[in-house]
Parts: structure tokens; C-alpha cells; sequence
């Protein structure tokens, strides 16, 4: 267990500051249209300046496209979004983004370090030829940059081989550095526990909340489960059916909210140690079933 | 064989015959512009798995002459043309994706029929018989001329300065698209800037090794050096020196032999990916060992951050 990591790891530089003042992200009365489909309406949401937050919600609720539309992604039948004090396309330098379940196949072949690599130097156009004493010293920091985060997620051992011919776990960790390197102040995370066992689950999470604390950047992530994050969650919002209820664990994560949610009988209940388990959660189509019903 | 050149085992004798023929050295000079402007737009062309992309562009080379032969234009012509006219209509379609097949396969099967029945059609409208079909489809050394290499440079040098304009955003689109497009980079844009600077690659390509032997310097070259490392600089200048080993060869071999350039080109092509796969095959059997003791498990961070 590396309680501390060595202080080479981390930059030396303070964690940086919030460049513009406001909210993280804001999201208002915002409802997006996908293929004529209305997939959530009126969701409101705002994430603190160095928050730790998650999305949860039943598979089809439209988490991910809740991401997307946050990062200027997708457009917005109705409502505002803004991240960073910004439109979303305009703060994307300042964002990290993970999308969900991106398996490279055993094909893919380039290393970890240039993928990590190109989260930092890929939107560049031209090459890299300047033999300038600053252009030198620029490339020496970033491969520093990439080196450091590549310690920071404990990917050091294999971030030299070839993607394709990681296991999906090891990839989620390298891609979780790509999503870092560029010191954004926002993380959007889709499902950075997928495909993770137990305990990597739980160290993952630890690890997260270290950068958002340690880093001062404010992330945000869509999980299924929301147990590894317990400890280390401020806040949840939890979407289903089209709407969106969002507030701290305990007042979210209730019977009476999601079964009001889900229009629907829910239990919520709590295990000795503090665990969630949800029981007679609905599986999505019926959800969408919901949707179907409703004239347009 | 008295007259013809014949290969000796002095090296510097049959270098000398081969550069005796000015037509021998306008050859040697565009199968060398050629040979590097094919190994790295294959590259990125292979990593992006778009040869099926490629080969249609290929094909387009027969449209392409049969149609300048109706029209009464220049034949190189016709095919940047036919190329640039097929990248464009594969277009925004041929999105590469790192997992699972591609649906617009369909598509690009489809304009590669409407290729090959358009070639067909203007064949048929020709009254006269269109000379050096062989050629076309197969490649030749003989008739490459001064003029023929200084636009095959121009070309080449348009297309590599493009290539390296997009280098980097271009890889980034390709291996991890969702990002690279929530990091602002245009990658639709990237798609058909790509397709057009590959059919300008292969449309220079297929005039020296027909339009059928195309991905001899496409494909074979960057598929090995792939096969050999997975660091993009390293893989690239293998690619190139690979595209330049078996052009040489293949020119020179030709030269000596009574068999076209395009069957040694080829030929020499397929042994090096195959030498290549199988030295890799066998090496990697001996490295396996090295890797499961370097992997190891994760080391657990613990969560000393949960406020
Ligand atoms: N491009 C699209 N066109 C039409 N409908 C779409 C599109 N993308 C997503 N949808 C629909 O929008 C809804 C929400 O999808 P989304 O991917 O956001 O769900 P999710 O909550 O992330 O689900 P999961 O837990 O499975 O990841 C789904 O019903 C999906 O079918
Ligand atoms: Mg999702």
C-alpha cells in the first residue's frame, strides 16, 4: 500500500486555481432530444468548485448523455449549461473526459504513453520539429507531465505496451491518466469503475477523490453502483424516468424518492456496514416504455 | 541473353547497368517518391483499418484512365480525379472505430461497384481501344519520364505537408475518437482529409505499380513495421525504409529478370511481411516470460483522501 505517494510523483507546482469564479459545472432546465426522443427533461444540477459528485440511474436514463451535453457534445432542446463560467465548447481545454467502455481490441497497436500523450499534445497541429531551447524544454515537461500521471494511477509497469494487449482494468487506468494530464479542473468521468473488480473498484475511487482533493479538480462521474464511492461522495444525482433528483447520499438515495422517481414501489435498504442496496429497481425498457407513451 | 543486362554477383557492375538507361534512373527516382509517400500515408492507413478504403481508391484507377482516354485527357490526371472523387463520396462515412467492425463497409463497397462499372461504361463509349490496359492494372518502369517524377515530387511533397499539418490530432482521432472530439479536435473533418490525401497516395502509387499492386507499398510496409513496434516515430521510419528496400529490389530484380516490376514489387513485399510476422511470432515467444514477471499487480493506493 503506498499511503503517500514519493513527492516526485506530484507536481510540485499548488493545485491549480480556479480560473474563472462560479460553479464548476451548472446545469439549468436543461432537456435534450435524441432521434426525436425526449431522453430527460428539466434537469437541474450544479457541482462546486473542487465537488465530488455522481450520476446514477438506471441503464438508459440518459447518464451518459447528460455527459455529453456538459461537454457541449450533444445539443440542448431547451436550457442552458455552463462549465467553468463558460459556454461547454469553450472550456474544453480546462476538461478531462473518460467516455464509457472503450476496450482497445488486441490490435490496437500503440502504447499507453502515446495515448496519454495525446491528451496533452493530440489537438496540435503540425509536428513537433522546433529544436529552440523552449520548444526542447516544452517537450521535456510534457513527457515529465505524462510520466507523473502515469505514477499517479500506478501505471508505470505497463504503460510501455502495446493497449490492445492490456487487460480492461489496466486500459481504464491509463485512459483515467489521459483524462488528467492535462491538469483539467474538471473531470467528467462515465463509468470509471466498469470493468474494475472489488478491490480495484475501491481503489480506484480512493484514488479519484485523492486527485480531487489533492489537485482541486471537481469530477464528476456516472457510476451503476454507488457503494466503492460512499465514502467519498458530497453529493449524488440520481436520474430516472426523464427527471433528475440531486442532493446528498442520504436524502437521494431514499424509498420515497425513487420510488416516486420510478413510479414504482422501491425499497431502499441499508446494510450493517453502511452499504446501499436498492431492490425492485426496474430494468430500462420499461422505462422507455414510459417515454414511448408519452405524446410528442 | 547476350545483349540483355545480366545480374552478376558484383554489385557495383549491376548498379552501373541499371543506372546506364536514363528511363532506368527516372524509374529508380519515382519508385523512391512513391515508395516514402506510400509508407506513411499506409501507416496511418492500416492503424486507422481502412485498406478496404484503400483498395477502393485503387480501383478507381481504371474509371479514372478509361475515362481521360474518352475525354482526351492526360491519364494521370484522370486518376487523381477518380481518387479524389471516390474519397469524397466515402467521405464523412468511413468512420474508424478501435472495436468492432465497420457498417460502412457498405458504403464503400458500394462506391467501389459504381467505380468499376463506370470504367466499364466509358470503355465501352471509347471507339478506340485503350492502350496499355495491362499496364494500368499492373504497373510498368518503362516510360516513367522527367516530367513524370517532378509532378509525382510535387504531389508527394502536397501530401506529406498535409499529412504532417494533421499529424497528430489525425492519430488522436483515430485511436481514441470520443476524446479526441471532447478535446475539440474536428474529427469528421480529419475523416475526409484523410480519405483525400490517401487518394492522392495511391493514385501517385498505382502509376508505378498499377492499380491492382498498390498495397505492395501500402500495406506491406507499415503492416510490418507495425508488427515490429508499437512507438509511432520508430514504426514510421521502419515503414518508409521498408517501402524503399522493396522498391529497389524490386525495380532492380526487374530489370535483370523477364518478369514485370510489379510481380517482384509484390513479391518482395509479401516475403517481408511474412519474414516479419514470423520473426515476430518467434520472438515473442521468448519475451513472453520477461512480460508476466514485469506485470504484476496494481499497488494499492489507500483512500487517505476521503475527507
Ligand atoms: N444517438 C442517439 N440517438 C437516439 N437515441 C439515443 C442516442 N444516444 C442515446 N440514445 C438514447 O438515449 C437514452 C439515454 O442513453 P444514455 O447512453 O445516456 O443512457 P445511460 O444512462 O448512459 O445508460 P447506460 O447505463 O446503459 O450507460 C437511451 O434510451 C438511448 O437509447
Ligand atoms: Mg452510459
Amino acid at each position: 500500500m503506498n499511503d503517500a505517494l514519493p513527492a516526485t510523483t506530484f507536481p510540485a507546482a499548488a493545485p491549480p486555481r480556479p480560473a474563472t469564479p462560479g460553479p464548476a459545472v451548472s446545469v439549468s432546465q436543461v432537456a435534450v432530444r435524441l432521434g426525436g426522443k425526449e431522453v430527460f427533461t428539466g434537469v437541474e444540477l450544479t457541482v462546486g468548485r473542487g465537488e465530488f459528485l455522481a450520476v446514477l440511474g438506471p441503464n438508459g436514463a440518459g447518464k451518459s448523455t447528460l455527459m455529453k451535453a456538459i461537454l457541449g457534445l450533444v445539443p440542448l432542446a431547451a436550457g442552458t449549461i455552463s462549465v467553468l463560467g463558460r459556454p461547454p465548447t469553450q472550456s474544453r481545454p480546462s476538461v478531462g473526459y473518460l467516455p464509457q467502455r472503450r476496450g482497445f481490441d488486441g490490435g490496437t497497436r500503440v502504447r499507453g504513453v502515446d495515448l496519454v500523450r495525446l491528451g496533452l499534445d493530440g489537438t496540435r497541429w503540425g509536428i513537433p520539429v522546433g529544436i529552440s531551447n523552449p520548444a526542447r524544454e516544452r517537450r521535456r515537461a510534457e513527457r515529465r507531465r505524462v510520466r507523473e500521471v502515469i505514477e499517479l494511477v500506478d501505471a508505470a509497469a505497463y504503460a510501455h505496451r502495446a493497449i490492445g494487449e492490456l487487460s480492461g482494468g489496466e486500459q481504464q487506468r491509463l485512459l483515467i491518466a489521459q483524462a488528467l494530464v492535462r491538469r483539467p479542473e474538471l473531470l467528467i468521468l462515465d463509468e470509471p469503475l466498469d470493468g474494475l473488480d472489488l478491490p480495484n473498484q475501491a481503489t480506484v475511487a480512493a484514488l479519484l477523490r485523492r486527485i480531487c482533493v489533492e489537485e482541486g479538480v471537481s469530477v464528476l462521474l456516472v457510476a451503476h453502483d454507488v457503494n466503492p464511492l460512499l465514502p467519498y461522495l458530497d453529493r449524488v444525482i440520481y436520474l430516472a424516468a426523464g427527471r433528475a433528483v440531486a442532493g446528498r447520499v442520504k436524502e437521494v438515495i431514499t424509498t420515497r424518492n425513487l420510488s416516486s422517481l420510478y413510479g414504482s414501489p422501491i425499497e431502499v435498504l441499508r446494510t450493517g456496514d453502511g452499504r446501499m442496496v436498492v431492490i425492485g429497481q426496474p430494468e430500462a425498457p420499461h422505462v422507455h416504455s414510459h417515454r414511448h407513451e408519452r405524446p410528442d | 541473353m547476350t545483349g540483355n543486362p545480366s545480374l552478376s554477383l558484383d554489385l557495383v557492375s549491376d548498379v552501373r547497368q541499371l543506372v546506364a538507361f536514363p528511363f532506368m534512373v527516372n524509374a529508380l527516382e519515382a519508385g523512391t517518391i512513391v515508395a516514402v509517400l506510400a509508407a506513411i500515408v499506409g501507416w496511418y492507413m492500416v492503424l486507422r483499418r481502412q485498406s478496404f478504403a484503400g483498395h477502393t481508391l485503387a480501383v478507381m484507377a481504371f474509371p479514372g484512365a478509361a475515362g481521360a482516354a474518352l475525354a482526351g485527357l492526360p491519364t494521370a490526371l484522370g486518376y487523381y480525379v477518380a481518387c479524389g472523387a471516390a474519397a469524397l463520396a466515402m467521405g464523412g462515412r468511413s468512420r474508424p472505430t478501435m472495436r468492432g467492425y465497420r457498417t460502412e463497409t457498405a458504403t464503400i463497397g458500394t462506391v467501389q461497384t459504381v467505380g468499376l462499372a463506370a470504367g466499364y461504361l466509358f470503355l465501352s463509349l471509347n471507339t478506340e481501344v485503350l492502350s496499355g490496359f495491362e499496364t494500368l492494372l499492373f504497373g510498368t518502369f518503362l516510360g516513367v519520364t522527367q516530367n513524370h517524377v517532378l509532378v509525382l515530387l510535387a504531389v508527394a511533397v502536397v501530401a506529406l505537408a498535409a499529412l504532417a499539418l494533421v499529424a497528430r490530432p489525425l492519430l488522436f482521432a483515430t485511436l481514441d475518437r470520443d476524446v479526441a472530439e471532447a478535446s475539440g479536435v474536428p474529427a469528421g473533418a480529419l475523416d475526409v482529409g484523410f480519405l483525400l490525401i490517401l487518394s492522392v497516395a495511391v493514385a501517385a502509387t498505382s502509376q508505378v505499380t498499377g492499380a491492382l499492386l498498390v498495397f505492395a507499398l501500402l500495406v506491406a510496409p507499415p503492416a510490418a513495421a507495425q508488427a515490429i513496434t508499437v512507438r509511432p516515430l520508430p514504426g514510421l521510419v521502419l515503414s518508409v525504409a521498408f517501402g524503399l528496400v522493396i522498391v529497389w529490389l524490386g525495380l532492380g530484380v526487374a530489370y535483370f529478370s523477364p518478369y514485370p516490376v510489379g510481380f517482384w514489387t509484390t513479391a518482395f513485399a509479401f516475403g517481408l511481411y511474412v519474414v516479419v510476422r514470423v520473426g515476430v511470432f518467434v520472438g515473442r515467444g521468448g519475451a513472453r516470460a520477461a512480460w508476466t514477471t514485469r506485470r504484476g499487480g496494481w499497488v494499492v493506493a489507500s483512500p487517505r483522501a476521503g475527507s
